[in-house]
């Protein structure tokens, strides 16, 4: 007889074929993740090309001639508080107050323009003395390292903008949460990219 | 298995994982930032150390604070979402450490190797 039979010690296994349902959103947190690391990425090929074309400035201007260092110091000033104020506008939504969320998000978005601001400032006046993207490798490789960060701070404020006219219409639902976590997680990430931009182009590059 | 949507949708945020932040995870990630970000800043413009004293310090200390952000504000910890965030992360790490390695070895040795002499002067008449 080939039949098998269950053993009297063997439990019983089933097992469930159905998908179960998820709520949701469940999977947007990981999901924004996934899209961070790849972003990572990105910035690493520019942070790749910056290491090996930065020492070639074809006979143009070098770090320790174009960059204040004070200047830098201002901006990673204005990114630090940046984060600092999101994680008060994070912990308002936690105890479930709008205004406070919306009034902390315009905060952040404040130290965000200011950042921009500065770094513009930079970019114009090194454009006036005649450090252009085209002018060395060492340039082009910079202007598109920073230039791509800074890009990355522009779209955060716009999506701060839309989050806090969203927060002002709907309120504090699952979504609109779930909308405040993955923005944190984005604006805090490009904290880290700053800190390896000033650490390797600015602080390494005047060290040179 | 509910078959109404609108069941879950309204009870979605009950079940969704968020990580918790606190006032304190927060405070402490801003003082360990401001701290790390003033000496690198510090040892550079006043340069009380040798060139590469200063650059080993500075990349250790954006390393150190590369994780303290990853802790104290993008709230990483082995158990969240399951594992699968660090996971990936371990992943993205290894991949950029291998791609700024490998370009720089590759890019170092072709530039020792395959430069064109300078002063060559056999082509001298």
């Amino acid at each position: 007889m080939t039949a098998r039979t269950i053993a009297a010690d063997q439990s019983v296994e089933f097992y469930n074929l159905d998908e179960h349902p998820h709520p949701e959103g469940h999977s947007t947190m990981l999901g924004f993740w996934i899209y961070l690391m790849s972003d990572c990425l990105i910035f690493a090929i520019l942070f790749a090309c910056y290491a090996v074309l930065g020492g070639n400035y074809a006979a143009g201007p070098a770090p320790k001639d174009l960059f204040d260092l004070k200047l830098i110091a201002l901006n990673t000033a204005m990114l630090l508080f940046s984060s600092i104020t999101y994680g008060f506008a994070v912990l308002q939504m936690q105890r479930g107050r709008v205004k406070g969320t919306q009034i902390w998000l315009a905060v952040t978005g404040l130290f965000g323009l200011a950042f921009l601001g500065i770094e513009l400032y930079e970019f114009h006046h090194l454009i006036e003395i005649g450090a252009t993207p085209q002018r060395s490798a060492f340039l082009s490789a910079f202007f598109t390292l920073v230039g791509t960060h800074g890009l990355h701070v522009t779209f955060g404020i716009i999506w701060l903008v839309t989050l806090m006219v969203q927060l002002g219409k709907h309120g504090l639902g699952a979504a609109n949460r779930r909308r405040v976590m993955c923005l944190s997680m984005f604006w805090h990430f490009l904290d880290v990219v700053w800190i390896g931009v000033f650490t390797i182009v600015y602080l390494m590059g005047v060290l040179r | 298995m509910s078959a109404d949507p609108s069941d879950h949708a309204a009870h979605g945020h009950h079940e969704i994982e968020m990580p918790h932040a606190s006032m304190r995870d927060y405070a402490i990630g801003f003082v360990l930032s401001v701290i790390l970000t003033a000496i690198p800043f510090w040892l550079v413009m006043e340069r009380p150390l040798g060139a590469a004293a200063t650059a080993t310090i500075i990349m250790i200390l954006a390393m150190v604070q590369i994780v303290v952000h990853m802790v104290f504000f993008l709230h990483m910890t082995p158990k969240a979402e399951g594992g699968w965030s660090l996971t990936s992360l371990l992943f993205t790490v290894i991949v950029v450490v291998i791609m700024l390695a490998g370009s720089l070895w590759v890019m170092h040795h072709l530039n020792t190797n395959m430069m064109p002499p300078m002063h060559d002067t056999s082509q001298l008449p």
